[in-house]
């Protein structure tokens, strides 16, 4: 086996300072996106390119050089280029200087094209299959919870139901409704909310009374099982995952929770709530009846729907 | 005596038929001889032995997670009931799927390990900085494998876990949300949830898995095994040849 002579030049990093500086941009952003920073955050971006590109220029100039390839001969004595010297490098057969005829290119473009054509015929129906159906959400939601005498004024009432029952115990979902008496227009005014921690998802449960004893069944018959718990002296909502607070309206009071909790649409018919479609909300000012709901598409937990964090989040699923 | 070294050289004769056949036709007695005796460094320790504990733990999941297969059942209605039935019915399903469900975190852990020699030996360096850049594909490979796995038990810890991971996916910007509905395979978390994660899980990733280590291995052999930084010899191989010029200038100075 042979050691290293000493003539050989040592591997090592570049002498060069502009990752350094391209790591100190990275660094000032990040933390100028922690602390809410913008001047931080620009300072940091420009110190990112500026140093990027000197980076890249550098890689950039080695890489233009013409590559000369020592032919690696297995088992046998390798060649040492002196390469500090600058000597002249070893000839290579480059690809232009073999002799090539069109039917010899020909035959290549067409082999490459073809075997793409077939793959691409093979993957791309494949990949819609996986990503098709899952990125178009179907907004039809439509679940009969029960007579508006089912829900008394100004406590929560606990909802359960299926929205798919063949789907089974995996398709149940889990309403907060509370009755606010009528609205100034004198409809009725309901406070629906998910049960979804729009941090991570967990379910939220009532930060009070759970009245089990009281659970009985507000749609008799419907496939949709709707089972309604009352509640007493319910003081808000937690989350048992990550410890995520919210008043009664919805409102983040402490934890990691980004926003406030989402809501149900609903609609009055025939003396009955029907809940829709659910909606995201950034924040509910005011309680009960007037309050002021400030709405925005369902979008999925942990997304920021206003301020500065939204624009990270400029899509949205069909 | 003679009888008996007769007996033994015609069995050793027996032997070497076959593989001859083989060899002769295709070379691959010469290949994994030459992948079985290639040179190592003399002063290698069991620190060197993580890489390939890390492939036997991968080929333990690859064995038992065959077996579990055949038993387990995708669907939401069922999933639960078929570990249920692994577990306390089949004979010796406990112990395939406990050696499944704890040689998980084992490899995992013995692919840290083994990540954790090779940067603390300088292992990574030049010539093998590629390998160690696979090394961290697989060991993305080998997470996502724990992540989709855990689903499948479909009990509340795995079905809040994996709500939370996509959550935490879903929470990327720009892409985030497109990754959460893929993942999901809708909307919402449901049957098709279920299945997919099945698939990934079984299909799709272990294919990566496998690829990726053939690379891994490949790439060892070609360049060999390194020294510990305390040896007093060079590495495993004589140098690899470069291009003589084609780094000049961007590692150190020189004409540009």
């Amino acid at each position: 086996m042979e050691t290293r002579g000493p003539t050989e030049p040592p591997q090592g990093p570049a002498p060069s300072l502009w990752p350094l500086g391209f790591a100190i941009g990275i660094t000032v952003a990040l933390v100028g996106l922690v602390i809410g920073s913008w001047s931080a955050v620009a300072v940091g971006g420009v110190l990112l390119l500026a140093f990027g590109f000197l980076w890249a220029r550098d890689v950039a100039t080695g890489m233009q050089e013409p590559p000369a390839v020592a032919d690696e001969a297995p088992g046998g004595p390798e060649t040492v280029t002196d390469v500090a010297a600058g000597g002249p490098a070893p000839a290579e057969l480059e690809d232009e200087e073999i002799e090539r005829f069109p039917r010899n290119v020909f035959l290549e473009l067409s082999t490459l094209g073809l075997g793409a054509a077939i793959g691409g015929l093979v993957t791309l129906p494949v990949i819609v299959m996986a990503v098709g159906d899952p990125f178009v959400h179907d907004p039809v939601f439509e679940v009969d919870i029960g007579s508006i005498e089912d829900f008394p004024e100004g406590e929560f009432m606990i909802a359960t139901f299926f929205i798919d029952r063949a789907a089974g115990e995996v398709s149940r979902r889990t309403a907060y409704v509370r009755y606010n008496g009528p609205a100034e227009n004198g409809e009725p005014s309901f406070t629906i909310v998910s049960n979804r921690c729009v941090h991570l998802g967990c379910p939220v449960q009532v930060n009070g009374l759970v009245l089990t004893n009281q659970k009985k069944e507000t749609n008799e018959g419907a496939a949709t099982l709707v089972e309604v718990t009352p509640t007493a002296a319910a003081s808000g909502f937690g989350c048992p995952c990550h410890g995520g607070q919210y008043d009664t309206e919805g409102n983040r009071v402490a934890g990691p929770p980004v926003r406030a909790l989402d809501r149900f649409r609903f609609d009055i018919r025939d003396g009955r709530l029907v809940l829709l479609a659910p909606y995201s909300v950034a924040e509910v000012e005011g309680q009960g009846a007037d309050a002021v709901i400030k709405a925005y598409p369902l979008v999925n937990p942990s997304v920021h729907v206003d301020g500065p964090e939204a624009l990270f989040y400029p899509f949205e699923a069909p | 005596m003679a009888t008996a070294r007769r007996r033994q050289s015609r069995l050793v004769t027996l032997i070497n038929i076959p593989l001859d056949w083989i060899d002769e036709r295709s070379a691959l007695v010469r290949g994994v001889k030459y992948f079985l005796f290639r040179n190592v460094p003399g002063d290698i320790s069991w620190a060197h032995t993580l890489g390939s504990a890390t492939l036997t733990a991968f080929l333990v999941q690859l064995t038992t997670g065959v077996f579990l297969a055949m038993y387990y059942k995708p669907d939401p209605d069922k999933a639960y009931e078929s570990i249920e039935h692994i577990t306390n019915d089949v004979t010796l399903g406990w112990l395939v799927r406990g050696m499944h469900r704890w040689g998980a975190s084992v490899f995992i852990i013995l692919m840290f390990f083994h990540m954790a020699r090779v940067f603390l030996f300088g292992a990574y360096k030049y010539p093998r900085e590629l390998n160690w850049i696979v090394g961290v594909l697989l060991l993305i490979t080998g997470m996502l494998e724990g992540f989709t796995g855990y689903l499948l038990p479909w009990d509340q810890t795995a079905y809040w876990a994996t709500v939370v991971g996509i959550n935490i996916n879903a929470s990327a910007p720009f892409l985030g949300p497109f990754i959460a509905d893929f993942l999901r395979g809708g909307a919402e978390i449901g049957g098709d949830t279920l299945a997919r994660w099945y698939s990934l899980h079984m299909l799709l990733i272990p294919g990566a898995l496998i690829g990726l280590i053939l690379l891994h291995l490949y790439l060892v052999v070609r360049l060999g095994v390194s020294s510990p930084p305390w040896s007093d010899h060079a590495a495993g191989r004589d140098r690899t040849p470069r291009p003589a010029r084609g780094r000049a200038g961007l590692v150190r100075g020189g004409r540009r």
